[in-house]
């Protein structure tokens, strides 16, 4: 069986509405120089580093880098910065728009209690330098980024996927990989566990668990229009006896006058 | 027609190599002590561990891709299949991330509501975590005997919300439903019994020679260890660093309520234990202050904010214009402004981090969940190097990972 491809670009779920006039607010975004602590550390990384552009947003310094100085920035806040930790460190995919990852390392200090984030953007083709060496925790997080974005990482001692299969095709992260999976996904497992020369016989994954399928009486009823399970869908009328044999009495037309009210449960 | 090599034994779990002593022995995912989905790869030298390969992701639920796919308010119920052992943590870290991506201020009585409920799942956590790790080692009896703890605990946070693992028991903006009747008085007699408990735990483990020689020594953590591989909560703290974001960075209402923040200078597994059962009593000195705190707050549960909240439901009922803004909620989501952040709050596992960036989409572009326990596994890889096979159970139960929020 053949796969069928179907279009990228457009796969995330799109808001069915929105206003044409209205402007997304923008959470604000402070100058470093309203924090004496950010200001010496942005003063100390100006120093070495050119330094793109740097705010303060809901209490965290952002400082933008050149990708190719990440592993030099972070040396340095480690050693003269007293930052101490590596918290989180991601890609955010902006291929669609402007064909690069943003690449943030989110950073913390706990003697200055600050957490700053550093963030850098590289192309699709690019290849990020890895921060192993400075930090341990960015080794199963660069992975991550690799499994999910495709990110190329050099330098890391074992650049392998972490959460997909290690044969897995793609990056489920990308914005241009669907939800539910892509065409490959839906024959992975009937590949691995009955062979490609089933796929005939069983057909793709459905991996929307949501789905409803009409034609389904396996899985799915038809109201009024009841077949055995797995028989063919039936137009015909099926008699529905709601008052079973000795069951619950279901009232079907209510009289206000013969209702009566319990004080208590029997 | 007979095949060949019928009686051949088959080691499933087992690839001997012939050379000296060297072994590689396979590891899960399918083990009872493996705390999930836990593979590791294991390469021995006699007894002692050469090499420790994790191997993750057979609890891969994708749910970054499924927060980018869901409106704010449908993402929340996702995150308690996080750590479903303290599944309120998780709604209350996301809560929190949203509530500052929109600058939100929550109202008093929320927010006392939520500190209760963490606080209580931080024990219920944390005795989940003493009767699996003891259980691991050896231990039936504690087994059982805090998971009887444990049921009390869940049997209040199963009155108060209805759920006793999968609670969605805070909303963003809020709570969704004040404290029945009488739940203090419970609350109370709950947590005035609680330390006698723990000082039962604590009399058969504490000097417990096979307890002992289980855990002291095993499992060492430098505290340069810890900083360069990320850890944090007690794995963190049991490394002799005193960093609680409860303390260091408070929010709620944590810079009001009394509490220490325990370290163990030990280093090892015993003194993580030790660590774990103090943190149990600082969360009842937590929620003891907290039930007068209650009753004093103004009956305001949710955050009043229409472009962005629900309005109290019989407002909705009554009001035509909540009910509209309702509707655009609940149909379309809330549109948070443009701007990312990240926020970290203290899970009983420890640093629970949330990234949100906003797009002022009713979708978040990105959201990346920041997992303790993730980090903990990496650290697995250094961490299990030198020691022996048999401790490598003990190893993993003591460092509290749990396999919802590792492949989250």
């Amino acid at each position: 069986m053949m796969r069928q491809y179907k279009e990228k670009e457009n796969v995330q779920k799109k808001p069915y509405f929105s206003d044409r006039f209205w402007v997304a607010p923008q959470v604000p975004k402070f100058d470093v120089q309203s924090d004496a602590v950010f200001a010496q550390d942005l003063a100390i990384l100006k120093e070495k580093f050119e330094i793109q552009e740097a705010y303060i947003q809901r209490d965290q310094m952002v400082v933008y880098i050149n990708a190719t100085d990440n592993v030099d920035v972070l040396t340095t806040l480690r050693d003269e910065l007293a930052y101490n930790f590596l918290s989180e460190h991601s890609a955010i995919d902006w291929l669609a728009k402007r064909g690069e990852f943003e690449i943030f390392y989110q950073m913390l200090s706990t003697s200055k209690r600050k957490r700053l984030r550093i963030k850098c953007f590289i192309k699709e083709k690019e290849t990020l330098k890895s921060v192993t060496g400075v930090y341990k925790s960015a080794d199963w997080a660069e992975r991550e980024m690799y499994d999910m974005f495709g990110v190329i990482i050099s330098g890391h001692h074992y650049m392998k996927r972490i959460l997909m299969p290690d044969d897995w095709y793609d990056h489920p992260l990308r914005k241009t990989y669907p939800l539910h999976g892509d065409e490959a996904a839906q024959w992975y497992e009937i590949d691995k566990i009955f062979g490609k020369e089933y796929r005939d016989i069983i057909g793709p994954e459905e991996r929307d668990a949501a789905r409803i399928d009409v034609d389904d009486t396996y899985r799915f009823s038809h109201i009024h229009h009841e077949v055995p399970f797995g028989a063919p869908v039936s137009q015909e009328k099926t008699a529905t006896d709601y008052q079973e044999e000795g069951g619950v009495f279901i009232v079907k037309k209510l009289k206000k006058e013969d209702v009566k009210f319990l004080k208590e449960r029997p | 027609m007979q095949k060949v090599n019928r009686l051949k034994p088959f080691f499933e779990n087992l690839v001997f190599e012939r050379e000296d002593n060297h072994m590689i022995v396979n590891f899960g995912p399918q083990h009872p002590s493996s705390h999930g989905q836990l593979r590791l790869i294991l390469e021995l030298d006699g007894e002692i561990v050469t090499k420790a390969t994790p191997d993750i992701g057979y609890l891969h639920r994708g749910m970054e891709k499924m927060a980018e796919n869901m409106i704010y308010n449908e993402f929340l119920p996702t995150t308690d299949r996080m750590d479903y052992i303290a599944a309120t943590s998780n709604n209350y870290g996301f809560a929190l991330a949203v509530e500052k991506l929109i600058g939100l201020e929550v109202p008093r009585r929320a927010k006392v509501i939520r500190m209760l409920l963490l606080e209580l799942n931080r024990i219920t956590s944390h005795l989940f975590w003493l009767a699996c790790h003891a259980l691991d080692v050896g231990a039936m009896t504690i087994f059982l005997y805090a998971f009887r703890e444990r049921e009390y605990a869940l049997d209040l946070i199963e009155d108060y919300c209805g759920a006793r693992l999968t609670h969605s028991s805070v909303r963003i903006g809020g709570v969704p439903l004040d404290l029945p009747a009488g739940w203090l008085d419970r609350l109370n007699k709950f947590i005035n019994h609680l330390p006698i408990d723990i000082a039962d735990y604590e009399g058969l483990l504490d000097q417990n020679r096979i307890w002992k020689m289980r855990l002291e020594n095993v499992g060492r953590v430098t505290p340069e260890q810890a900083q360069s591989w990320g850890l944090s909560g007690p794995m963190l703290r049991g490394s002799g660093i005193a960093w609680d974001i409860r303390k260091e960075e408070p929010y709620e209402l944590y810079d009001e309520v009394e509490f220490d923040v325990p370290v163990s200078t030990t280093c090892d597994s015993y003194g993580r234990y030790k660590l774990h059962m103090e943190e149990m009593r600082q969360s009842i000195r937590i929620l003891k202050q907290l039930m007068p705190m209650y009753a004093g707050t103004s009956p305001e549960i949710m955050a009043h904010a229409p472009q962005y909240i629900s309005a109290p439901k019989e407002q909705v009922m009554t009001q035509n214009y909540s009910l509209m803004q309702h509707f655009v909620l609940v149909t379309q989501g809330m549109r948070p402004p443009v701007g990312e952040v990240y926020v970290a709050t203290e899970s009983p596992k420890g640093e629970l981090g949330f990234y949100i960036n906003s797009q002022g989409d009713p979708y978040p572009y990105r959201l990346k969940l920041r997992a303790p326990s993730f980090f903990h596994t990496g650290f697995f890889q250094e961490m299990l190097v030198g020691e022996y096979l048999a401790d490598v159970v003990a190893i993993i139960g003591n460092s509290n990972i749990v396999f919802g929020e590792i492949d989250r």
